[in-house]
């Protein structure tokens, strides 16, 4: 017989969704089926009962092949290379629980690293603007029982976050808005049709990184000041009536996404959004979200901010925090070539940061932990294989509304396997030794 | 031989989401993610078939993937391929200064490339950082 797990928290998007049911093993120790999830978030923990899965450490050797290699030794190349160098990046942090974090946070202040989460290439523009305009926001359980207006503005939820939707955004039916996608009206603001255009009441197909453009205009129309004929590709009477549908609401939220954070003029773009969800405020109640990624980017943001004051790029080189995105970012970091070793946790900065700065983290001591085999992995100076958080390991994580979440263990890492949070805090006892430091 | 100019974006999708988790390293993710999506009109002007391998080149770098026809289109002008080694081989690196690389909007041509072959994963990041591709 098998036994169901409920209520386990789904380790892949912010969404975190918290209704997952995990069919497991009379024995407690294999999953056997995943339900509720999404396809992401299925095979996410079906992949983790492979048998493909790296289980010891691996080093490379000189011919570009890998070594299998013990904890011990993984735990010594770590320490040693982060003692040693001057200015060490530790990269990732989003797919990890605070725990871990914080146990990372602690060695960066000993060895005087440069601090980074997955931010830095997808939501830094976003943290930037905050920091210059503010940000009115609120929780995903007050979209779904209050809202009636959304706006998807550079985001494609249906294939990002394919259950926020359905859980929050659009159909689910809450306490004021009880005849669920009845109740509310969407917008999408996107330069393809998307699959989330398709099911939106209105879609802007406007032209690639004119998002700056249209959100001033929106601004213009609300205060029903002129416009020019077309703005980015949509013509004016489309934005009159899209002021009014958004003023007509009791509730509007904007989500966003990477549509307006990697586009030209990035932070400017959502200061401006964030601009518009003010103005928005003077006809009814306007919220503005963004879409975070990982599961717990958002919270790897409140674990540096609350350490040590910034949510991402903090230096910590100089013994006490600096923070200056473009100067202390991964990525113009390693472009520039300013850091002599990288560490990447819970992240995949191979496949994901632009070749250019992938070249620069193959030549360097690197080490990258993670449980999957990544390109990152795979040009990495050592591998440390670990167990899952969210499957594996339990650890709190923050939802992309920044509410904090317990992620559950549901069955065993394979033999063996330590888990990031174990890794960190040997790496940190023996950097520690090392430096004559507790 | 012909060579259209068009803007690359890049992004998440359903089966890049899938196949990432279940290991980036396997053809699955290849097939995902080793692709450039383009409006039919713009095939066309290619002369190109659906499915035929051709070579992108940006200001930064040059990839070979797979060219099909645009799924959530349609977008004339604007080509498609999901976020993976093979978008950031072609990529936009430069920050202005906010940390954030330029992925969105990267000018680009595109050419056919018949006989080359799309690498997977990890065997592209491994050449490109050996200088051999």
């Amino acid at each position: 017989m098998t036994k169901v797990v409920p209520d386990v928290i789904c380790p892949f998007c912010g969404t975190l969704c918290d209704d997952i049911e995990v069919e497991v093993s009379d024995d407690g120790k294999t999953i056997v089926d995943v339900y509720n999830a999404c396809a992401i978030g299925a095979e996410k923990f079906m992949h983790t009962q492979e048998g493909d899965r790296v289980t010891r450490p691996r080093m490379q050797q000189p011919d570009g092949s890998y070594k299998e290699v013990s904890y011990d030794e993984a735990v010594e190349y770590t320490a040693q290379m982060l003692v040693k160098a001057r200015k060490p990046l530790m990269y990732g942090w989003s797919s990890t629980s605070c725990e871990a974090q914080s146990v990372g946070h602690e060695i960066a202040e000993k060895v005087g690293a440069i601090i980074d989460n997955t931010a830095t290439v997808c939501h830094g523009s976003t943290l930037i603007a905050v920091q210059d305009v503010g940000i009115p926001s609120c929780t995903l359980g007050e979209i779904k029982n209050r809202a009636d207006r959304i706006i998807f503005w550079g985001c494609n939820p249906t294939h990002a976050h394919p259950r926020h939707q359905s859980r929050y955004s659009i159909y689910p039916r809450g306490f004021f808005t009880n005849k669920g996608h009845k109740n509310r009206k969407v917008i999408v603001v996107d330069p393809r049709n998307t699959d989330t255009a398709k099911m939106a009441d209105v879609h802007y197909q406007i032209e690639q990184g004119r998002d700056y453009e249209l959100l001033s205009a929106f601004r213009v129309a609300l205060r029903n000041e002129e416009l020019p004929d077309f703005v980015a590709g949509i013509p004016k009477e489309k934005i009159y009536e899209g002021a009014e549908l958004m003023k007509s609401g009791r509730f509007g939220i904007i989500f966003f996404g990477m549509g307006v954070t990697q586009s030209l003029s990035k932070n400017h773009n959502i200061d401006n959004a964030i601009m518009l969800t003010k103005d928005l405020n003077e006809f009814t109640k306007f919220s503005i979200m963004a879409m975070r990624g990982h599961y717990n980017v958002t919270g790897s943001g409140q674990v540096l901010g609350w350490q040590f004051g910034f949510p991402f790029c903090v230096d910590l080189t100089r013994g006490f925090a600096r923070y200056n995105p473009g100067e202390t970012s991964s990525n113009d970091l390693l472009r520039r070539g300013e850091v002599d070793a990288v560490f990447v946790l819970g992240s995949d900065p191979g496949a994901h940061f632009p070749i250019s700065s992938v070249k620069k983290i193959a030549e360097l001591p690197s080490v990258a932990v993670d449980p999957h085999i990544t390109p990152t992995t795979e040009v990495s100076k050592l591998h440390v294989p670990v167990a899952f958080v969210g499957i594996e390991v339990g650890g709190n994580c923050y939802r992309m509304d920044n509410v904090p979440i317990d992620a559950r263990k549901v069955v065993d890492p394979p033999e063996g396997v330590l888990t990031d949070e174990e890794f960190l805090t040997r790496v940190n006892k023996r950097v520690g030794e090392l430096m004559g430091v507790n | 031989m012909t060579k259209i100019a068009l803007n690359l974006i890049s992004g998440r999708t359903i089966h890049q989401g899938v196949a990432m988790e279940a290991g980036k390293e396997k053809d699955a993710y290849t097939k995902a993610c080793g692709i450039i999506e383009m409006d039919p009109s713009d095939l066309k002007k290619l002369g190109a078939w659906r499915n035929t391998n051709v070579r992108v080149t940006s200001p930064y770098g040059s990839v070979v993937v797979k060219a099909v026809e645009a799924t959530q289109g349609p977008h004339p002008g604007l080509a498609y391929i999901p976020m993976g080694p093979w978008a950031n081989s072609v990529t936009d690196p430069n920050t202005y200064s906010t940390g954030m690389p330029t992925f969105k909007g990267v000018p680009i041509e595109v050419e056919v490339a018949m006989n080359e072959k799309v690498l997977s994963s990890v065997e592209l990041v491994q050449k490109k950082c050996r200088g051999e591709v």
